[in-house]
């Protein structure tokens, strides 16, 4: 039998959900072998077959995944300036899922990361970990994944997997796992999602809502669990329990949806009297606390039973935790650079609670993922293209964006 | 200084000893105690723990203090008198009364055996109660109280052991069973080593704990494991000390009063680790949030107990033989005891015998 090849559709440029053409050529059927073209410097093609066959005809093929040229943004220093750049990822091991990122979020660590905020930055540092893609290839260990298939890259791609954390699905917590950008790794360095192409070990790869929209989706992957964990570890999931959601970002408009999934009350706190309308109207927010009227602050006081503090400039936590009622959480995610204030008399002589919460392990971002098919929850996005990516960082910066900049990376970024 | 509560000549005389000013000096004070209504539970005062927060009040050093006060909520004694309506207690039993002497009974945490955190609830010293008299405390001969508020002392805890326990040993048990810190093989960590933190230590080796008591002075250390029976004991001051132990806690009761740093507690704690405080710490502290957040650790407050669960916890002491290091004084060292207080020089909690030495004409 000859070749066979099957165009599967059309890549259409104009559309947010890219298609892709796909060209199988099949050498002979008792053994198969695919061969997988890709274009020069172009969009990677690949195919999907509804044939049930098993996956033992799909094999490696020699050096399918060595860009020597991928093409990704990087930063080369603290201006935190992105620009192309070259390097190339690993081959699909056995254990590997190789993806062709549609989508890729920008989430204000990719900023704190660009400009070295945290101290630990080593450049060039290419960012990106809310990643939206489609299967390329599979290890012929994968079981959960197939090529075609929408999948989710989020902060990790790397754990021990012996430790406690890593065995009670808690990988964000393991003192050895790997981030997806700017952590070293076998040699190297881990490089995002501003890049058209990643192999991650099968464990840190999640699957797509299939309604869900990719681009929408793809902030769900570092902010969705970032706010999703934390509700569920520290209980604040009770139907019509009252929580406040500090910050109206990226992880404060998420935050809002799932609580009000949950069936909670939920007021927004917030510096900016003029996201009012929008907190409500549009988020779903029953109500707006403006943090910086007296008044308004003295007459919630003793109000909510959880709240959320998104907010990643320094800020007092007083008046945050004077709104708490008795036994009340408040749940910080925003990871501020600098220390804050507090006082730990309301703590003692209300029993409150400051827990803390970073992102989500993979079996709860799943789930996580799961719950937003469900409950038809994504993101408000801005769409914008690569080369347009230093100009969103400014206005990130400025807190310019309703709510998360999604880069639509495989319109956009080109292979040289 | 706070507004001063109403002074009325209530029928029973009652003789103290109270700090007249913000010099906290305490010198001998009559006054009176009300008539036993039909729910009180009146008696006569044999032994008073002095808590810090004795001193606290005397001195104003909280602003919410009018004089004169007479301090003492570590209250142990025998019952002389109930009202008629009383069901808990009869003439002759061994009592106590703790930190709390009201709340108002109605809100959903007094509801909840919560009385501890009730935003009306009344101190036992330095207060007013509802009807806005005064509340004098233990370092008087006779007290009268609802007896929702009168706590059964066990029989087999002598008297001048069972009133530190009812706030210093609420104090710590109450955290440490609601944070689930009391499972058996934990490692808890206790930070200073007064009266609380020794009552805290001897909790959790009696919840069958992994004990380390973190400290700022090493001649604490023996006294600490051989006395105490911690496990282990880290000078907080020593950062090799501090970095051999990071990550290896699941809960610290932090019993210091002082301003001191969090950081080197929370890298203390493994993740979903908590860090309880105790200590009432007026000023401001710093908080390195991405410490909470990168092990999802927990800083959290408490205060006192409730009822419930202070008999709960004096119960639980009397089984296991959990009982405070006292040091006993007269009522006129009571000065002495306090400035000695300041240095933390006692082990671990002085208790005055109010029954043999408190006498009108002292």
């Amino acid at each position: 039998m000859f070749a066979r090849s099957i165009l599967f559709s059309i890549k259409d440029g104009s559309c947010r959900r890219n298609k892709f053409m796909v060209i199988h050529r099949c050498r002979q059927p008792s053994s198969p072998v695919i061969s997988l073209m890709e274009t020069a410097l172009s969009t990677l093609h690949f195919i999907h077959t509804k044939n049930n066959s098993s996956r033992d005809r799909w094999r490696n093929h020699p050096k399918p995944n060595s860009h020597s040229k991928l093409l990704v943004w990087a930063a080369r220093d603290t201006s935190g300036t992105l620009s192309p750049f070259h390097f190339s990822r690993r081959e699909n091991g056995d254990d590997d899922v190789s993806v062709k990122i549609l989508y890729c979020g920008v989430c204000h660590s990719d900023l704190h990361t660009l400009k070295n905020d945290w101290g630990f930055t080593t450049y060039p540092v290419v960012p990106g970990h809310e990643i939206v893609g489609v299967v390329t290839k599979v290890g012929i260990n994968v079981k959960k994944f197939r090529v075609g298939d929408n999948v989710g890259v989020g902060v990790i791609v790397e754990s021990c997997q012996t430790c406690e954390n890593c065995n009670q699905d808690l990988e964000q917590y393991c003192p050895k796992l790997v981030f997806t950008y700017n952590s070293p790794y076998k040699g190297t360095r881990t490089h995002g999602g501003y890049s058209d192409f990643v192999v991650v070990h099968q464990r840190y790869v999640v699957q797509f809502p299939d309604n869900l929209p990719l681009d929408a989706g793809a902030p769900l992957l570092c902010a969705g669990i970032t706010v999703y964990s934390p509700m569920k570890y520290y209980g604040m999931t009770e139907p019509g329990k009252h929580l406040g959601v500090a910050g109206l970002g990226g992880l404060g408009h998420v935050a809002i949806k799932f609580g009000k999934a949950f069936g909670l009350k939920v007021t927004v706190i917030s510096t900016s009297p003029n996201k009012e309308t929008e907190a409500i109207d549009k988020l779903g927010a029953d109500s707006f606390l403006v943090s910086k009227d007296p008044e308004k602050m003295k007459a919630a006081m003793g109000t909510m039973d959880y709240i959320i503090d998104t907010i990643s400039a320094a800020h007092s936590l007083m008046p945050l935790l004077g709104l708490l009622k008795l036994n009340g959480k408040l749940v910080t995610v925003g990871l501020p650079s600098k220390p804050l204030e507090l006082s730990v008399f309301p703590l003692v002589a209300g029993r409150k609670l400051i827990g803390g919460s970073n992102f989500g392990g993979l079996k709860e971002t799943q789930e996580m993922l799961d719950f937003c098919g469900k409950h038809n929850i994504t993101a408000d996005i801005e769409l914008i293209r690569m080369d347009e990516i230093n100009t969103a960082m400014e206005r990130l910066h400025k807190a310019d964006v309703k709510y998360r900049f999604v880069i639509d990376v495989a319109n956009s970024l080109s292979s040289l | 200084m706070a507004t001063e509560g109403k002074v009325v000549e209530h029928p029973k005389k009652a003789f103290g000893w109270a700090a007249r000013d913000p010099s906290g000096v305490l010198s001998p004070f009559n006054f009176s105690r009300r008539e036993t209504g039909e729910k009180d539970v009146a008696f006569k005062v044999l032994y008073c723990g002095i808590c810090h927060s004795d001193l606290h009040m005397a001195k104003n050093e909280w602003g919410t203090s009018f004089y004169p006060l007479v301090p003492g909520h570590e209250l142990a004694g025998i019952v002389t008198e109930v009202g008629s309506k009383v069901e808990k207690f009869k003439v002759g039993d061994k009592v106590g009364v703790g930190y709390l002497i009201d709340s108002c009974r109605s809100c959903q945490d007094c509801n909840d055996n919560l009385e501890n955190y009730c935003p009306k609830f009344v101190v036992t010293c330095g207060a007013k109660y509802r009807d806005g008299t005064v509340t004098y405390g233990g370092y008087s001969d006779s007290m009268v109280a609802d007896e929702h508020f009168v706590i059964r002392i066990p029989d087999n805890i002598p008297l001048e052991f069972a009133g530190p326990l009812l706030c210093a040993g609420v104090t710590v048990y109450s955290p440490l069973r609601f944070f689930g810190l009391d499972k058996p093989g934990l490692h808890i960590g206790v930070v200073g080593l007064g009266g609380l933190g020794h009552m805290a230590v001897k909790f959790a080796k009696a919840f069958g704990a992994n004990v380390t008591v973190i400290s700022t002075s090493p001649n604490k250390e023996k006294e600490a494991i051989e006395h105490l029976g911690a496990d282990s004991f880290l000078i907080s001051s020593d950062p090799k000390q501090i970095q051999g132990a990071i990550g290896t806690l699941d809960g610290i009761i932090d019993t210091v009063s002082a301003v001191h740093p969090l950081l080197p507690m929370i890298g203390l704690l493994k993740s979903h680790g908590k860090l309880i405080m105790l200590g009432v710490i007026v000023q401001p502290l710093q908080l390195p949030e991405y410490t909470l957040i990168q092990g999802r650790k927990i800083l959290a407050g408490s205060q006192v107990g409730g009822l419930k669960e202070t008999q709960e916890m004096i119960n639980f002491a009397a089984e296991h033989n959990v009982k405070p290091d006292i040091e006993v004084v007269p009522i006129d060292y009571v000065n002495t005891a306090m400035q000695r207080l300041v240095k933390g020089d006692v082990k671990y909690r002085f208790v005055i015998d109010i029954g043999n030495t408190l006498k009108p004409s002292s």
